[in-house]
């Protein structure tokens, strides 16, 4: 079975909500909808203080290339756009709505019927991709029309589909495979047809044999696409470790996928591409899985977004007793809350709660050379002296070590016997050698 | 045999004693060819300076401001700012020049939010560098602008004049060992902190607040920001202080140190340094603004 060469961790799964059916959570209350939900510019608010919206309404543009549009998830009123704690940590601007009843744009089709003709032409596929908001729900949040529309002397040759799901707790996406996978494969000929290419793949990892099976039986009608189950390894989600595994193929240091003939999209991308294509429904609600050790009931929620992470909370059972920590996204890459009333944006794939025992961290330590660090890291690097080159700001020999090929997967803090804050000084030199690097091209 | 010794002895030194003339020659042509004329007045004035190489001046160190000074044609534009002005003196005196007065200066934090005023209400547990927790979160209180308490600044300083308050929370800067170089201004990813005029008798009065946000929100976090109320530019006769973006700003240079507008800040934001206790009618409030 296939995975990628090098590094690598396995933390425990923790799958507590894989059974859970996606649960659809209806508004209430008031959601605060961040203009800054993307990788990019943030989007410029269309509407002002006291418009009625309806679900679906375009309510902020996003003008510059790298950005997206960002429409209303719910119907109301408009109470005021003002800065919220969002889930950056950060007070931002966010356009905030009072529910008012559920009424939608009467362009939305709102029929669950299966459409799998298209007939738009690649053009016309990424305007609408583009029109609608989409952004990769993987996380990253880049937005996908710029991922379709293939730069000028590229050529793309596969189109991967990343069904890893590879973060401990998370099963979002493996609900969205089992339960709308028809949808799913349609989005994926709509996107394979943008991109010019023949052929898909849709990477699973093997602990989620269910939704292989479901999916290679659905796969049949569909010519090109082909399921591919790979070995359980941490971080197999990672653009490039999933690459490297399904067409063992490296994308060179600092470029991005299209140079090596990929494009990787999300599950959830596509069934929101099949959404906006077909069904012309914007980006307006997305899977979050919420769960934990001592979560009543652990679950799939299809929420609208804006909603508060509290009423998710609420919705599985309410907070345990003994939480420590409430992270947004998954336990390895997600970041803890600061404030419960944070909105879930577009990259919110699951919220989870730790308790107690869980949350602290270990004593930091001396480094004991054991190079652990460089084993479980999937970008060849060494973790323990880019830490230190971080630290006391050298920052041209932390450039040198390739530090900013360093996705902040985490494997080398989660593995470190001493509990460096390895991850955390890193992170600290990315921004510092990236200010530089801006800097020396400007 | 001692005939062959003599004779080995007799040889050896001739030979090296002729390899060393020749290399002697060699070096000194070498020398002579590549000679570096260094300006002595260098090594005179870098003798002056403090020797700390804390990089106050904007230069690599004392060696580098020496260097800057010989090839300079005054002092204008040119500080020590841990020398201060008896190193200035001194320079200039050596190089017979005419030192300007300079306006000491002195690190001052701009932010009160102690654990007290402003209590914490989630828990950092990240690495220990302001630096990292800057870029994930506002800070345990809520406030994006305030200290955020890990110590980057004290572990900037080369000269011992910072120490961290573990009951406040927030770090202390010592009057009598801050030189001015500005490591600690750098240090910090908020720029809490700034230079100011040292004042006379030490005396100093400032807004320890740098909060952007609207009064309602930055009260909500910390009892003792800034609100931007304006209360202190209409009590300032000398037109000292600025109000923007919700924050008063007292300009140094203008500040006579009149002592009009601490009394009248509702939230004890405006601090003053050094002044002897106010008259028994406001002594309350003053002690309430120096705890």
């Amino acid at each position: 079975m296939k995975t990628f060469a090098i590094g690598g961790v396995h933390p425990p799964e923790n799958k507590f909500a894989e059974k859970q059916p996606i649960e659809w959570l209806p508004p209430s209350g008031t959601v605060a909808i961040p203009i800054s939900q993307h990788l990019g510019v943030p989007a410029k608010p269309v509407v002002t203080k006291g418009d009625k919206v309806r679900v679906g309404q375009l309510i902020a543009r996003g003008e510059a290339f790298i950005s997206a549009h960002i429409h209303a998830s719910v119907s109301g009123t408009v109470s005021k756009i003002d800065s919220i704690t969002d889930t950056s940590g950060y007070r931002r601007q966010a356009i905030l709505i009072d529910v008012d009843g559920d009424d939608w744009m009467e362009s939305i089709d709102r029929d669950q019927t299966l459409i799998s003709d298209c007939s738009l032409d690649a053009p016309e596929i990424v305007k609408k991709v583009h029109e609608m908001g989409i952004v990769g729900l993987g996380g990253a949040t880049f937005p996908s029309h710029v991922k379709l529309n293939v730069p000028q002397g590229k050529k793309a040759s596969y189109l991967i589909i990343n069904g890893v799901e590879c973060e401990p707790c998370l099963t979002a996406d493996h609900r969205i495979m089992l339960e709308r996978g028809e949808e799913m494969l349609v989005g994926i000929t709509i996107q394979m047809r943008a991109l010019g290419v023949e052929k898909a793949i849709i990477g699973i990892e093997n602990n989620k044999p269910d939704a292989i099976t479901h999916l290679t039986e659905l796969a049949r009608k569909y010519p090109g696409i082909t399921v591919e189950p790979l070995k359980v390894k941490y971080p197999q989600g990672a653009e490039k470790q999933l690459i490297k595994a399904l067409v063992d193929r490296e994308v060179p240091s600092g470029k991005l996928p299209i140079e090596v003939g990929c494009v990787v999209h999300n599950v959830g991308t596509s069934l929101a591409v099949y959404e906006a294509v077909q069904k012309n429904k914007p980006l307006i609600e997305r899977v979050v899985t919420v769960t934990g050790v001592s979560v009543k009931k652990p679950s799939n929620f299809m929420v609208r977004l804006g909603t508060p992470v509290s009423a998710l909370i609420e919705a599985a059972g309410g907070m345990p007793e003994d939480t420590g920590k409430v992270i947004n996204g998954g336990p390895m890459m997600g970041k803890a809350l600061n404030d419960l009333g944070a909105p879930v944006t577009k990259g919110t794939s699951g919220i989870l709660l730790f308790t107690q025992e869980e949350t602290p961290r270990l004593p930091e330590l001396n480094c004991v050379r054991c190079a652990k660090c460089l084993t479980v890291c999937p970008m060849g690097l060494e973790p323990y002296l880019l830490a230190v080159l971080a630290d006391k700001r050298r920052l041209e020999e932390c450039e040198e070590e390739r530090i900013m090929d360093c996705m902040e997967c985490g494997s080398c803090l989660y593995i470190c016997p001493s509990g460096r804050p390895l991850l955390d000084q890193i992170r600290v030199g990315k921004n510092l050698v990236g200010k530089m690097i801006r800097e020396r091209s400007s | 045999m001692n005939e062959v010794i003599n004779e080995i002895t007799i040889l050896s030194v001739v030979s090296l004693g002729a390899i060393g003339g020749v290399a002697a020659i060699i070096l000194y042509l070498v020398a002579q060819k590549f000679k570096v004329i260094e300006d002595p007045r260098i090594d005179t004035v870098e003798e002056l300076l403090p020797g700390a190489n804390c990089g106050g001046c904007g230069l690599a160190g004392c060696r580098a401001l020496a260097e800057a000074i010989v090839r300079a044609e005054s002092l204008e534009g040119i500080n020590c700012p841990p020398g201060g002005n008896a190193a200035m003196q001194d320079i200039a005196k050596a190089m017979g020049w005419e030192a300007g007065e300079q306006t000491p200066m002195i690190a001052v934090l701009r932010c009160s939010g102690s654990r007290e005023s402003a209590p914490p209400k989630v828990r950092y547990e990240g690495a220990m560098t302001c630096a990292f927790a800057h870029s994930l979160f506002s800070g345990e209180a809520g406030c994006p602008y305030g200290c955020l308490g890990c110590g980057d600044c004290v572990r900037a300083c080369a000269f011992d004049a910072m120490y961290m308050d573990h009951k406040t929370g927030l770090p202390v800067i010592l009057d009598d060992k801050c030189v001015a170089c500005g490591a600690c201004v750098k240090a910090c990813p908020r720029d809490i902190i700034e230079m100011r005029k040292k004042g006379k008798k030490d005396r100093r009065i400032f807004v320890s607040c740098i909060n952007m946000e609207k009064g309602g929100v930055a009260r909500k976090n910390c009892k003792v920001a800034c609100i931007g109320c304006g209360k202190c530019v209409k009590e300032c006769k000398f037109d000292a202080i600025s109000l923007e973006n919700f924050l008063a700003y007292i300009d140094y240079e203008k500040c006579t140190l009149c002592r009009k507008c601490p009394p009248v800040c509702p939230t004890n934001a405006i601090h003053e340094l050094n002044f002897p206790p106010r008259k028994p009618k406001v002594e309350k409030e003053e002690n309430k603004v120096e705890a």
